[in-house]
């Protein structure tokens, strides 16, 4: 074959390219590696170790500047595995007060990569958490002996009295769905759990600082890098000054001992949370330190569900103490006046339907309904509302117009309490009904019990004290929170709202709530001194006996305090509910127990309710 | 002297070019050493350990020298003689390949052998390199000849391409990229070439420097705009064979620039643009006229070159206005305008950290910080080049350059040795692999190129590699050791 001289050439070409880049090449390595101090410092940068300090997470006040919960230290043994030397293991294992399976099965969980994605013997790595002082002091004096082990200071919560523990929340491990949405956390750091440790979270994490060290070729720690100067040091959390008593958060909860319900006390001119009570609770202590797992399945799995929040996440009918409600409406509405009077004959009898009630005098008007909590006024006012098709068209759009009523007055929504996981109750409105009944073929008969807090309807016992609290405002209220003041930070201002009724009716219902504990069902509220506004509530449920209930304010004239108590088949509602309520208004009142009512209080301290286990499905 | 027709081992033997084994077995034993390096752990079993990457390597090292054995013990008109039917088993592989393959960090292209996988791309490689070399040994073939040898030609190199491309391995189809230097040895314009480093050139420049200004214009732009201008000087020597053209060329260019620069001192605003293709222009009517008067047609080329070049340079400046922010990004990372140290950048700082921070000596094998503390991501395979920076130092790197240096130049001089066309372009393509490997592998761990994930031959750590271009070296010296066989023409 010819050989073509002229392509020949171009093996020159190629040559000399391949050799011009293999020159390149070797200027930039000549460059990086010899010319160029910058990559030789990024190197020693690389090796730091940077070692976290972890901030002081916030403190809790209540409202009169109590402690309430505080930091405590506790001490993670981490170890570097590089860095282990052999070392006498059952002298370790005893001083840490551990078997040494028990050990042997943290190292192996510590390298399991599936359990620990993070693991590197380069890095530090946990092996056990949380030690008590006395073993972290036993451990700190023998530590010499154990090279490639340290401990690591950690921050847990302690509380200065255990209560209020579904308010405050707790603080557990950060999860992997917490580090992927927050970029703040990494594996190990705790966080907010329930309550207002979860809420307030950012407030009380405070901000991570790091250590840094320096490392040799193999990992070792060599000391500290440029004696700390370039350390960035943590900035503690803030501290949180609650809006809730804890001597009347703690005093509530005696009441209710041996009951399941809630207590939920409102300063009405603030709408700050003066106390809230969940029953059954627990020991927030219980959910701090080693054990926290085990008890946490404990509580989870606890059939009377202390973990649940009933003062925010129950959802009950709220029985007469929706009364006011309808009251209200009716007024503003112009279905009745103060004059309006309404039949009983022991109970509300049309169109076949009976609703029965009890022995008082009748007819009667408004403030002598409330006074005798009669179930007939309020449902002959509500048929003539929703049946008033001169006026609405149909009952459906009457019931719309009711349905509004009660949202502006914070029923079937979240209120926004500064609190996870709040219910928002239920409201029916009238498309629920067109499904249910098929359209046009409901009226108010189809769903009288409504009217007097029965039926579909149901409330959390926050949203019943916001409507105390809105009786005892005269008809506004302020967004329910229990947080008071951030250090250093402005409080956001909370909302103030106002329903759609006009304030005077307020005063006339308010009145009536007078007249129930002067002479009418809450009798047994009255405080010496003080006059008090009440309504109980006797809820029918499909659960058992009915639920006690009662809501209520006082003073009449400028209200300090609105509660709203719930005890779960307590009965009648002036048996738990009025005794209770009327405590926990007196106590914060006047800070005692008149003597005339001590055995009330004696009463409520030691009863207690049986509740039939649950039915296993 | 009488002509051995059989397949004589001993003859293999005598004429194998030991040079290349040589060099060979260093790279491969040293890749295991690097390897295991790179994956050292300090509690790790020894570097023979089946259960260290090192160790597994060690395995698939002595394969590949069986397999060595055998290509050499095969007739080596064999390679001549199937290299189309390899071809079309291979291709059919390839095709087949994205449907049976496991799914492994979205990619398409392991196929599962028991225990082994094996990545059919890598040994595309050799496939693709005899059927190149067996259609231009083809009778009469001149690649200049007819268009239609180019689009044979073409067909042979993007077929693999496309296929390796549906299984998501960019990197590896980007590699037969590198056959179009074949294709320049055998006839191909160097134009082609010149005007794609040319264009790339233009665009990385282009879009690089674009904040600050030159005369009121994007310095990018401006550099270019000189580039067109040396480059047209520069052409109008070559094709017009009259130094006295570039001259005149540069008199004009510098000339103008320097009025430009003066006027510029003394505060007096040009606009920058305009005067710029003012100037490139009146030097194109300038060379129209003198190819008119000498009758050089090729001057034209000249011309055209610039006007393509300044059409080029406002066409990538449009595009890249046109393109999303986060495809922006990704073009500005790989050219290092933006440092971007978390994501995309990440790998390349790491790597220029590890290299830059071993000196001149190196830290010393197994002493590395930034690779034994996992800082480099892939250490073991396509970052394998950082482990030598940082223990071995310059003295390493510049070894390990220059190995591969001595082996492609060693391939190159075995191609032109060779007494055949089937043998020159083969050795022409296992050089043309060698040097797009090699540069694309240590460029961009050195911070020259983007981020293209191909392996370092024999180094990097993987079986299909290894084989594939074990196989691709094996078969040259095969071809090489058996040349003296044919019949000279």
């Amino acid at each position: 074959m010819r050989k073509n001289y002229n392509l020949e050439k171009r093996k020159y070409v190629i040559g000399g390219f391949i050799v011009l880049i293999a020159l390149i090449y070797l200027i930039r390595l000549f460059d990086l590696q010899i010319n160029d101090e910058k990559y030789k410092r990024s190197a020693d940068s690389n090796a730091f170790l940077k070692k976290t300090v972890y901030p002081s997470r916030g403190l809790i006040y209540d409202r009169n500047g109590e402690l309430v919960v505080f930091n405590q230290p506790a001490y993670d043994v981490m170890m570097i595995p590089r860095d282990v030397q052999p070392f006498d293991t059952l002298d370790f294992c005893r001083t840490l007060n551990i078997t040494p399976e028990e050990f042997d099965k943290r190292l192996s969980d510590m390298k399991d990569k599936r359990l620990n994605p993070g693991y590197s013997s380069y890095t530090p790595q946990r092996l056990l958490a949380q030690l008590s002082v006395q073993d972290y002091g036993r451990l700190q004096e023998k530590l010499y002996r154990f090279p490639g082990f340290f401990i690591q200071k950690r921050i847990l919560r302690q509380y200065k009295h255990p209560v209020a523990a579904n308010v405050l929340g707790n603080i557990r491990e950060v999860s992997q769905t917490d580090i992927d949405n927050d970029d703040y956390y990494s594996p190990g750091d705790y966080t907010g759990d329930l309550g207002i440790e979860k809420s307030y979270e950012p407030y009380l994490r405070g901000i991570k600082g790091v250590e840094i060290l320096i490392r040799d070729a193999r990992g070792r720690i060599q000391g500290r890098y440029d004696d700390g100067a370039h350390d960035i040091e943590p900035v503690s959390g803030r501290d949180l000054r609650l809006s809730l008593d804890i001597k009347l958060q703690q005093y509530a909860e005696s009441l209710m001992v041996g009951k399941r319900g809630a207590v939920v006390a409102i300063e009405p001119a603030t709408g700050e949370v003066l106390c809230m009570v969940s029953m059954p609770n627990y020991d927030p202590t219980l959910l701090v330190g080693r054990e926290r797992g085990k008890n946490y399945k404990k509580l989870v799995q606890d059939e009377s569900w202390p973990l649940f929040d009933r003062a925010i996440m129950g959802a009950y009918p709220p029985g007469s103490t929706f009364k006011p409600t309808q009251g209200l409406i009716l007024l503003q509405e112009g279905i009745i006046d103060l004059h309006t009077a309404y039949p009983c004959s022991h109970g509300y009898i049309s169109g076949g339907l009976r609703v029965g009630c009890h022995a008082h005098g009748s007819p009667l008007p408004l403030k002598p309904a409330l006074q005798t909590s009669c179930n007939a006024f309020f449902c002959w006012g509500f048929k003539a509302m929703i049946d008033r098709r001169s006026k609405y068209g149909s009952s459906a759009k009457a019931f719309e117009i009711w349905k509004n009523h009660l949202v502006s007055m914070g029923y079937g929504y979240r209120l926004g309490v500064d609190l996870p996981g709040e219910s928002r109750g239920f409201l029916p409105n009238a498309k629920f009904y067109d499904k249910f009944y098929s359209e046009g073929h409901w009226s108010a008969n189809t769903i009288i019990s409504v009217s007097i807090g029965q039926g579909e309807i149901l409330s959390t016992p926050l949203q019943i004290a916001n409507l105390s609290a809105t009786i005892a405002n005269r008809g506004h209220f302020i967004t329910p929170h229990v947080v008071k003041e951030i250090q250093d930070t402005v409080m956001p201002s909370f909302e103030r709202r106002a329903p759609s009724i006009e304030a005077h009716f307020y005063n006339d219902i308010a009145e009536g709530m007078r007249m129930a504990v002067t002479g009418g069902t809450c009798r047994r509220a009255a405080i010496p001194g003080i006059e008090v506004c009440g309504k109980t509530g006797t809820a029918q449920n499909p659960h058992g006996n009915d639920h006690s209930a009662f809501m209520g304010f006082a003073p009449y004239q400028d209200p300090k305090i609105a509660v709203a108590v719930y005890v779960e088949n307590g009965g009648w509602g002036a048996t738990y509910g009025v005794p209770i309520g009327s405590l926990v208004m007196e106590k914060y009142l006047t800070g005692t127990i008149a003597p005339e009512r001590k055995y009330m209080e004696e009463q409520m301290l030691n009863s207690k309710i049986y509740y039939a286990p649950a039915k296993k499905k | 002297m009488p002509l051995p027709r059989r397949n004589d081992p001993a003859s293999t033997f005598r004429h194998l070019d030991w040079a290349t084994i040589a060099i060979y077995l260093v790279m491969v034993l040293a890749g295991m050493v690097s390897i295991y390096a790179a994956c050292y752990n300090f509690d790790n079993a020894s570097m023979f350990a089946d259960t260290e990457f090192s160790g597994k390597q060690l395995r698939w090292i002595g394969l590949s020298l069986i397999l060595g054995l055998v290509i050499l013990l095969i007739d080596a008109r064999m390679y001549d003689t199937y290299a189309y039917p390899i071809y079309v088993g291979i291709v059919i592989l390839l095709a087949i390949t994205p449907f049976i393959a496991h799914d492994i960090k979205g990619s398409k292209s392991w196929l599962s052998f028991g225990p082994m996988s094996l990545q059919p791309a890598e040994f595309a490689k050799f496939a693709t390199a005899l059927a190149l070399a067996k259609l231009f040994s083809s009778y009469h073939f001149v690649l200049n000849a007819k268009p239609s040898n180019y689009v044979k030609a073409l067909a042979i190199i993007f077929i693999p391409i496309l296929l390796i491309l549906l299984q998501n391995e960019t990197g590896s189809a980007l590699t037969f990229l590198a056959l179009f230097l074949v294709l320049y040895r055998e006839g191909m314009s160097g134009l082609v070439l010149f005007a794609a480093i040319f264009a790339v050139l233009i665009f990385v420049v282009a879009i690089k420097f674009t904040e600050t200004t030159v005369i009121g214009i994007p310095t990018g732009e401006f550099v270019v705009m000189i580039m067109i201008m040396v480059v047209m000087a520069a052409m109008s020597v070559l094709y017009s064979r009259r130094a006295e053209i570039g001259r005149n060329l540069l008199f004009w260019f510098c000339g103008t620039g320097i009025i430009i620069y003066i006027l510029d001192l003394c505060e007096i605003n040009v606009p920058g643009l305009p005067a710029l293709l003012c100037i490139i222009g009146i030097a194109c009517i300038y060379i129209v006229i003198e190819a008119i008067k000498y009758h050089r047609p090729k001057l034209y080329i000249a011309c055209a070159t610039a006007v393509l070049s300044v059409v080029f340079l406002f066409s990538v400046n449009m595009a890249f206005d046109k393109l999303q922010p986060h495809q922006k990004l990704r073009i500005q990372v790989a050219l290092g305008i933006v440092e971007d140290l978390r994501n995309a950048g990440y790998n390349v700082n790491q790597s220029k950290i590890a290299i830059g921070s071993g000196g001149f000596f190196g830290k010393g094998f197994l002493n590395g910080t930034q690779t034994k503390l996992k800082y480099v991501p892939e250490q073991h395979t396509d970052f394998i080049f950082c482990t030598i920076g940082e223990e071995e130092g310059f003295v390493g790197a510049t070894i390990v350059t220059l190995l591969f240096l001595a082996l492609i130049l060693r391939v190159l001089a075995i191609g032109e040795r060779q007494p055949t066309t089937f043998g020159r372009v083969y050795s022409y393509c296992v050089a043309s692999y060698f040097i797009f490997h090699f540069c694309i592998n240590i460029g961009m761990v050195i911070g020259l190129c983007p981020v293209i994930g191909i392996p370092l031959p024999f180094f990097s750590y993987g079986g299909s590699s290894l084989w594939g271009f074990t196989i691709l070296l094996f078969i040259l010296l095969k071809i090489d050791a058996a040349r003296k066989n044919v019949l000279s023409y």
